[in-house]
């Protein structure tokens, strides 16, 4: 009796479709894991201190010898101590350590043992020249391509980054702004280069 | 009668008067050519035109026409620069994505994930319009079915129940 009371005084109720319920829940998940891949996707790109270092491929800008640049595989530098340095002509913290960079350069360059690569971010070709020559750097250098290179070390990439990378391919320093003299790279990459 | 060196005359100044004129359509020919080959200096407002479809990784959420950086004073010379050089703006912005990636666009690309970008707020948008739609026509139903029941004659189940409870009640007083 009491129950059918209740009916009579409760609005008529019209329930959605199951099918339309179910559709909406997995609507709803699958929104949650494409959020969750993409969340994967950029601490991915963070490398940390101690992470074996993704492969990539860096062109460098062409030149006399290599009319359309050189491809330069960090895979392919293994066993060396790999040096890399992210910047750009319109920055002028990197404009201060390029001097820098080039001479720690030139005083490993001899013994075949460290390797050096310039990553030119997000940069325009001619003033990313003009740099290359005003500053007389020696070691390759190109552009990232795409930003994958950058993506691959930090999401939020600012210039100059320099990212310092031990013979077995593991990421053992990395240095936020510019380098203050030679001695401060040097002090990096010694010990790196005693480690066999 | 004519003599003769009238009439070379007249034949020598119609030669020369046709050398002219061919001599000024190839020279005008000449100047057309020139000036198409030379695009003129594109101005701040064709450059902008595309600059404000792209935007500087370094300086995000900045349209590139409105960026103050160094950084993007390149890039807006750059685009002067093709553009000068015929580029249309199709190419220009292929030649950004080809060199700084996608995410340079203003707009995503239509390809892959990035299509929930394009599907989700419609769907969305459609999805709400269909709960308003729903709501509104229970709410205009509860009040159609509380009128009909202020004017019905008929006791209703609960009137019944009500009268049952408060007699009950009045035996127990």
């Amino acid at each position: 009796m009491s129950e059918n009371v209740n009916n009579a005084t409760k609005p008529p109720k019209r329930s959605v479709p199951l099918w339309v319920q179910i559709l909406v829940w997995v609507g709803l998940l699958g929104l949650l894991a494409v959020l969750a891949l993409a969340l994967k996707r950029s601490q991915q790109g963070v490398v940390k201190v101690g992470d074996t270092v993704k492969d990539f491929t860096l062109t460098t800008f062409s030149d006399d010898q290599h009319p359309n640049g050189q491809q330069i595989r960090l895979s392919d530098l293994r066993g060396k101590v790999v040096l890399i340095n992210f910047w750009a002509s319109w920055c002028k913290p990197c404009e201060q350590e390029a001097p820098d960079l080039e001479a720690a350069w030139r005083s490993y360059e001899s013994g075949g043992e460290v390797a050096f690569l310039g990553v030119d971010y997000v940069d325009t070709e001619p003033e990313a020249r003009s740099y290359i020559a005003k500053f007389d750097i020696t070691y390759p250098n190109g552009p990232d391509l795409g930003t994958r290179i950058s993506q691959a070390f930090n999401r939020q990439m600012g210039v100059p980054e320099t990212y310092i990378i031990d013979r077995q391919g593991r990421l053992r320093y990395i240095q936020i702004g510019p380098f203050q003299s030679v001695a401060e790279i040097q002090v990096i990459i010694d010990p790196l280069l005693a480690d066999k | 009668m004519e003599s003769f060196p009238k009439k070379v005359s007249r034949v020598t100044y119609r030669v020369s008067r046709f050398t002219f004129y061919v001599l000024f359509l190839l020279l005008a020919l000449a100047s057309a050519k020139t000036a198409s080959a030379q695009q003129p200096t594109p101005s701040d407002d064709e450059v902008n035109a595309i600059a404000r479809q792209l935007y500087c990784p370094v300086c995000e959420n900045t349209p590139l026409d409105v960026c103050p950086t160094q950084a993007c004073a390149q890039w807006r010379d750059l685009i002067r620069q093709m553009l000068a050089e015929g580029k249309s703006a199709d190419e220009i912005k292929q030649y950004f994505v080809e060199n700084y990636g996608a995410r340079v666009l203003s707009e995503p690309p239509r390809t892959g994930l990035n299509w929930l970008v394009y599907i989700l707020p419609p769907v969305a948008f459609l999805a709400g319009a269909y709960i308003l739609y729903r709501a509104f026509r229970s709410w205009r139903a509860l009040g159609k079915q509380a009128s009909a029941q202020e004017g019905s004659e008929v006791p209703l189940a609960g009137d019944e129940y009500v009268a049952r409870l408060e007699e009950e009640l009045r035996k127990r007083e």
